[in-house]
């Protein structure tokens, strides 16, 4: 399949190829961020995570029309307040949901898949009775789309610049917010002990209500993200949640570095193998890449030491 | 004047010996004599011989479509257009004197339901005929239930072809009418030698492609340069692109369907892969699918298909103004939501040229019917139970309409089992 390129068109495809892992890799980690701490840390098994993406990517869409009917002279920036807008819905839905559901579920956290299974049905349902069962289109600022011409053959997507840069940015923020704040710490003191931490005076409750929230509204700007490569329906949730899923009970579920080591050994796998084969072969071998390595290592690839 | 045979009654009474008889009196020349007026008034015993719901007054029909789930985004469309023309035939006098009364059941996305509401829509409901299915899954499920209880299905989607059934009638296109006369055109306007197909992973665009592959390599004399196919769902195609870029086919042909659609065609323009230059072809993006793509990103490229929405003649027209006056101004109206459309007014002049509701009679009745209302142009049923019509190569443009540019010249014969091709 190489014979008829000169060395320099194939540099030029293999750094490409490059590139597209590395976006990849950024659109796993956005994907699995809000899952890692709900799940990872919380012990939730969210089936609802997709959803709440795509209540992000909705929110952009109302965004995006709105400027375009009544402020065309900002809609160039619209994009930053979509996401802002993207997390503090998601964010709130996602506490409501804590507060009316989740809550009575944290000693039967197996439950927990049914009831949030359940949740992201009427989700679905909803956004089908409120949005219409048709795909709406996301319109882009012209910023945003197109591609930056490296050299001559190295074209780099903008977007997925741009996504870097957004999961970058959040996965820093989440870092800090976790191992270096104090909400950070009680999070932890929660998660790992429960009845401990409320001895000591924390309000395990609220905790538990901002975590389950931040881990949602993270799905939500993830959505608002993905509004720039993928569909906006309402079922496109389902796309992402397999994935979600395999990325971090791969990396360990509660670690925030497995994760994303994790979704850069798999993103890197599927992208590689998906340019040698075909796209159903490159699922198919990477799945089982991952059943290979949880048999012989069931914990993941990260794990915390933790006293049980 | 009608006797009181209602059709409970009817039903009540039911004997093999009396079946025979009334079929005996439905068949009797005298009926064929009769002029249409008399016909429309025809008792309901002589136009139902076999239990279904008939009265003097009223028809039941079934309508199978799902309404949630996945699958709602493509089939909203096509029970709109359904309703849309049981309306228009109501308001023009119903069939044979009776208004349709339409049961509407939903396939929820998930094959076993659709099998289980269709048998529920033939067994309990008795429904005449069923309007229904989209994708080739749901039509595999439910044909088994309209074979054993004898119900008739009008079936709108586009499909893979290597089928025919008594008890279907396909009005969207079947592979052959879909695709070869598109890649003609492509390979003799647009220079289309080198091919790059991308497909997503199930029987469709698998079919489709290996037609296609025969095609390009046997007749036109070309190659295919890669065939990729991407798991349903699939939303990442960079890598996929990439080896576009590096096979340089002359023309992309693609048949992804669903969300991933928009992933492909928002990544292909992220890649800087600019549709005004390279040539796309796609037999799986109608208008109803832009929508959610949005026409930026696709603009400039190609769509094969037997209908578009600027389609300019007077049936379209008036189509599209009634669709539009029923369901919003905003709708848009894909290939398939037409070929729905067709449906219940082919079965309307089927019922009408056999004169009776009997399945087996409309089965028989159904080759060479002609529909010159369609806003696609005329249509005629074969018969193997597919419909005689005209492919035609659109381009899409940035409000997300297709300016057409090819419209073949005949009428294309349907060929579900097309030899030489598989």
């Amino acid at each position: 399949m190489f014979g008829d390129y000169s060395l320099g068109d194939l540099g030029a495809i293999f750094a490409m190829q490059g590139f597209a892992g590395l976006i990849l890799f950024s659109v796993y980690v956005l994907m699995a961020l809000g899952l890692a701490i709900i799940f990872g840390q919380m012990g939730v098994i969210n089936m609802a995570h997709g959803e709440f993406m795509i209540l992000g990517a909705y929110m952009t869409y109302l965004c995006s029309s709105f400027f375009q009917a009544h402020l065309p002279s900002l809609f160039p920036a619209y994009f930053f307040l979509a996401m802002l807008i993207a997390f503090l819905t998601s964010g709130a839905l996602g506490m409501l949901v804590e507060w009316g559901l989740i809550r009575f579920l944290y000693k039967r956290p197996l439950d927990t898949l049914l009831a949030t299974w359940g949740l992201s049905l009427i989700l679905q349902q909803a956004f089908r009775s409120i949005f219409g069962a048709r795909e709406v289109g996301v319109e882009l600022p012209s910023w945003l789309i197109g591609s930056v011409q490296v050299t001559d053959s190295i074209e780099v997507p903008i977007n997925g610049l741009f996504v870097m840069a957004v999961t970058t940015l959040i996965t820093v923020g989440v870092a800090l917010l976790i191992y270096r704040s104090r909400f950070g710490q009680q999070v932890r003191a929660v998660m790992q002990n429960r009845a401990m931490a409320g001895a000591v005076g924390i309000d395990t409750e609220k905790v538990d209500r901002y975590t389950f929230g931040l881990g949602c509204g993270i799905a939500g700007v993830a959505g608002s993200a993905f509004t720039m490569i993928g569909s906006t329906g309402p079922t496109s949730g389902q796309l992402y949640i397999v994935d979600t899923f395999l990325i971090v009970v791969f990396g360990g579920a509660a670690s925030l570095l497995g994760t994303i080591a994790s979704a850069f050994s798999i993103s890197q796998t599927q992208s590689t193998l998906e340019f040698f084969l075909s796209g159903s072969m490159a699922k198919v071998l990477t799945l089982l890449a991952v059943v290979g390595i949880l048999m012989l290592r069931p914990q993941g690839l990260f794990t915390l030491k933790v006293r049980r | 004047m009608a006797d009181d045979n209602d059709q409970r009654r009817d039903r009540g009474l039911h004997s093999p010996l009396r079946r025979k008889l009334l079929m005996g009196l439905a068949g009797a020349p005298v009926l064929a004599l009769m002029p249409r007026g008399a016909l429309a008034a025809a008792p309901t015993s002589a136009v139902n011989t076999s239990g279904l719901a008939v009265t003097d007054s009223e028809v039941t029909v079934g309508i199978l479509h799902s309404v949630s789930g996945t699958m709602a985004i493509s089939e909203t469309g096509a029970q709109q257009a359904e309703k849309l023309a049981i309306e228009q035939i109501n308001a023009a006098g119903g069939v044979l004197g009776r208004k349709i009364k339409i049961i509407q059941e939903d396939g929820a996305s998930d094959w076993p339901t659709f099998a289980e509401k269709a048998k529920k829509l033939l067994v309990n409901d008795h429904c005449a005929a069923v309007f229904g299915c989209w994708t080739s899954a749901s039509r595999k499920a439910v044909l088994p239930v309209f074979e054993q209880y004898n119900g008739m299905l009008y079936y709108p989607t586009f499909y893979e072809g290597l089928e025919q059934s008594k008890n279907v009638i396909y009005t969207g296109q079947e592979a052959t009418q879909q695709i070869l006369a598109g890649l003609d055109w492509v390979h003799k306007e647009k220079g289309g030698d080198t091919f790059f197909f991308a497909g997503s992973d199930y029987i469709w665009p698998r079919t489709s492609n290996k037609i296609a592959r025969k095609h390009v390599e046997n007749v036109l004399k070309g190659k295919v340069v890669g065939e990729e196919y991407f798991p349903l769902g699939h939303t990442q195609f960079n890598s996929v692109i990439n080896k576009i870029k590096l096979t340089k086919p002359k023309v992309i042909f693609t048949d992804v369907v669903g969300g991933s659609n928009v992933a492909f065609y928002k990544q292909l323009k992220a890649a800087g892969i600019d549709l005004s230059k390279q040539v796309l072809m796609t037999i799986s993006v109608t208008e109803d699918e832009i929508d959610g793509i949005g026409g930026e990103n696709i603009a400039g490229a190609y769509a094969c298909m037997k209908y578009f929405q600027s389609i300019d003649n007077e049936n379209n027209k008036g189509f599209v103004t009634a669709f539009k006056k029923m369901w919003g101004e905003k709708t848009v109206i894909g290939d398939v939501t037409q070929a729905a459309y067709l449906g219940p007014f082919l079965w309307k002049l089927t019922v009408e040229k056999a004169g009776s509701f009997d399945v087996d009679k409309i089965a028989a009745a159904s080759s060479d019917i002609e529909f010159k209302g369609a806003p696609e142009g005329y249509v005629r049923i074969d018969p193997n139970h597919h419909l005689w019509s005209k492919t035609r190569v659109g381009r899409a443009k940035t409000d997300g309409q297709f300016e057409i540019v090819y419209t073949s010249p005949e009428l294309i014969k349907p060929d579900p089992f097309p030899k030489g091709y598989q």
